[in-house]
């Protein structure tokens, strides 16, 4: 156990591979949050008066608003007024080819070991870049506008979609749905924006890459996707960020509406900075996820796999509204160090027959802090709704702690809900086994990691999957219990 | 090949092994037996360098090299292969994933190229046939929901893909039925040769009339209290180890 112990803190030696700032040009306004700085964001993006009001609304209701506090999680006091709540990079204009992009911006890619280029040329998917927040580059988009899909940056949208954008913006997450939800209301500053018509099964995968970069700035992601009747779209969200001594805000909104039949699949790989091995710095993660299956049949899948930020707190959630509507949420959380992860998702069925599956794989290691916490509401005229709930948890040596908070109600008797829960301990025996073999203890930690993470990896697109397994193995290298 | 000197070690505080003394050449087959609690399997892991084991006096020299000197896994790189009495279960990890990185990782170690994904599954199909492993298994993860017999085999089917120059088998016979007794000692006579050496521990001398030893030693309270050629294991058999216990005055 001591050389167990020994090993483990060898893990919290480790530096994030993936620091580094990038250098670009950057144009910021004066930190601080009031009213005259959201008429500012909103001026500076040219934007319509629906939206200016919408901002408005969610500041003047998010000052009457407390941070939540019910989450297991050590959050230190947030200075509102030293956050700058705008920057954009300098270069603004939009190119014809990848020659024109700034070259600084494409090795920052490279270094990511996701070029734009490859991207493009070999695995066809379609990549809106988003470096701080403002989409710098986007592809494919002429190929989707062909078939009537409509992929741009957030800030587009507003400009020729509004019509789009003022029917369904807040629909799934309202300007006052909760603290962080508000403030992103207030003061996001762009993000995606993705309308899939009717009957049209998108050709690709959807990518975007939030990259959070200019110092201090809070990053305020908005993405909206639709999916119309009968339509089907995958879409990825990953992200790595450079290494940072202050702590940096994050607080993103993601809103998903999927019509009659439409089906989603929205898939995330997360390696936010998160802080060093005494756990200074690292990324505040507050999100606010939630898709709407409002047509009948309709269908949403969230699957993530998440190792970074210093604090987490995230509940990519569901309403299953449509009659026989289905969604999924399949997670691996894992924490190192100091980091904090209060995570999990919400399913509340409203329509019939409904049904929902929840697979949760929490991986703690260090001195970490993973929590899984979960909701299935089922209301009273939800009738022959299903949930399935897996919940697991793997510690990795014994000054981490894992805990489950699974909150279940269900207002009808012809539903059925199944709640499954393990936590273990990487087994000694197990990484002896591989020793044997010739494995050393490094690779055999990530490869049983990625064992037990199978399931939910296996449910992520090809290249993602193979991002996560080596994140997986990268976050943890030397790790045992 | 190996050389064990005087070797001391406990588990859990407790002494088990008390002063072993063994030799190992290229080319020989030892079998090593005795009763329940007599250090067998301790002296295997302590071979294989499972950390649960304390070495408290003693040495041991694996192809000239001090063997205190090397992890677990460079051990088994130096071509020393432990077949577990209890192969362990690694749910999700596939054996195929498994078996490559571990036939890459040695192959690293001696400065060979990785093997390609086809030219390993070659080497697996035709390793595979020698053992005579259900294909089946090799589809599914590390020992999971394999019955006892198909761990062993599994276990056979390992060493055979990393030739080992040292193959310790740990009670590799117990739980197996008579068929499945048959391949695995089959698979492990076809891996013999003259520049590889084996070390069977067992209970029992039925595993002999297979894998037929060179030498056999008596393990007992921690010691090798005896050592002779085959012929020992048959007079074990017959007069059971109550006669070894009176040979020593006890």
């Amino acid at each position: 156990m001591e050389d167990q112990n020994k090993l483990i803190h060898e893990v919290t030696q480790r530096d994030y591979r993936f620091g580094f700032v990038s250098d670009i040009e950057t144009d910021t306004i004066v930190k601080g949050l009031n009213e005259e700085v959201i008429r500012i964001i909103s001026a500076k993006k040219d934007e319509p008066e629906f939206m200016l009001e919408f901002r408005l609304k969610a500041y003047r209701r998010w000052l009457t608003m407390k941070m939540p506090e019910w989450a297991q999680l050590k959050v230190p006091v947030i200075d509102y007024q030293e956050i700058i709540f705008y920057a954009a990079p300098t270069q603004q204009a939009k190119y014809e080819s990848l020659n024109e992009v700034d070259p600084e911006l494409l090795r920052t890619f490279e270094k990511l070991g996701i070029p734009l280029e490859e991207q493009k040329m070999l695995s066809g998917v379609a990549v809106d870049a988003v470096i701080d927040s403002v989409s710098v580059k986007t592809t494919f988009k002429e190929t989707l506008a062909e078939r009537g899909i409509i992929f741009c940056s957030f800030s587009e949208a507003v400009k020729h979609h509004p019509d789009l954008i003022q029917k369904y913006l807040g629909m799934a997450v309202p300007y006052n749905d909760n603290y962080f939800a508000a403030l992103n209301s207030a003061v996001f500053s762009d993000g995606s924006f993705v309308y899939i018509p009717k009957g049209t099964r998108c050709p690709m995968e959807l990518s975007t890459y939030f990259r959070i970069n200019a110092q201090n700035t809070g990053q305020f992601e908005r993405t909206l996707v639709i999916a119309d009747d009968d339509s089907y779209v995958s879409y990825l969200e990953g992200c790595t960020a450079p290494m940072r001594d202050e702590n940096q805000l994050h607080a993103a909104v993601v809103e998903i509406i999927a019509l009659d039949r439409a089906e989603v699949k929205y898939s995330t790989v997360q390696n936010w900075y998160p802080g060093d091995k005494n756990g200074k710095g690292g990324i505040f993660n507050f999100v606010t996820k939630r898709g709407i299956c409002k047509g009948v049949a309709s269908k949403i899948f969230w699957n993530q796999v998440e190792t970074g930020s210093a604090i987490t707190w995230k509940y990519p959630s569901c309403i299953l509204m449509g009659d026989n509507s289905v969604a999924e949420f399949n997670s691996v959380a894992l924490t190192n160090n100091h980091q904090q992860a209060d995570t999990g998702t919400k399913m509340i069925h409203i329509g019939k027959n409904t049904k929902s599956t929840i697979v949760s794989k929490g991986i703690s290691a260090g001195h970490s802090s993973n929590s899984y916490r979960g909701l299935v509401r089922v209301a009273p005229k939800a009738e022959n709704a299903r949930n399935y709930s897996q919940c697991d948890s793997l510690l990795l040596g014994d000054t981490c702690g894992a805990h489950t908070f699974p909150y279940i109600e269900v207002g009808n008797s012809s539903s059925i809900i199944e709640h499954e829960a393990t936590t273990s301990k990487i087994g000694e025996d197990q990484i002896f086994y591989c020793n044997q073999r010739g494995i050393s203890t490094e690779d055999a930690i990530g490869m049983i990691v990625n064992g037990y993470a199978r399931e939910v990896i296996n449910k992520l697109p090809m290249e993602f999957a193979v991002e996560a397994q080596k994140l997986l193995q990268i976050s943890l290298e030397g790790s045992v219990g | 090949m190996l050389v064990i000197k005087d070797l001391y070690a406990k588990v859990e505080g407790k002494d088990i092994l008390k002063g072993i003394n063994l030799t190992v050449n290229a080319g020989e087959v030892h079998a090593i037996m005795g009763p329940n609690g007599s250090g067998k399997s301790t002296l295997a892991n302590v071979l294989a360098g499972n950390t649960n084991f304390e070495v408290t006096h003693g040495s041991i020299t694996f192809n000239g090299k001090d063997i205190f000197e090397m992890s677990p896994d460079v051990r088994a790189k130096e071509g020393l292969f432990l077949s577990f009495q209890y192969p362990v279960e690694i749910p999700g990890v596939s054996m195929v994933n498994f078996l490559k990185t571990a036939v890459n990782e040695h192959r690293k170690y001696r400065n060979e190229k990785e093997l390609s994904a086809g030219d390993f599954l070659k080497l697996m199909r035709e390793k595979k046939a020698m053992v005579q492993i259900d294909s089946q298994l090799t589809n599914r993860s590390v020992n999971e929901g394999f019955s006892g017999g198909e761990k062993k085999k599994n276990e056979i089917f390992q060493m055979a893909m990393l030739e080992p120059t040292l193959a310790i088998l740990d009670e590799t016979d117990s739980g197996l039925d008579i068929d499945a007794l048959r391949i695995v000692s089959n698979g492990v006579n076809l891996l013999k040769n003259k520049n590889n050496a084996t070390i069977l521990v067992t209970h029992y001398q039925r595993l002999l009339d297979y894998i037929v030893p060179d030498f056999v030693h008596v393990l007992y309270e921690g010691r090798i209290v005896k050592s002779a050629g085959k012929e020992l294991a048959f007079e074990l058999e017959e007069k059971g180890y109550d006669w070894i216990k009176k040979e020593l005055g006890e």
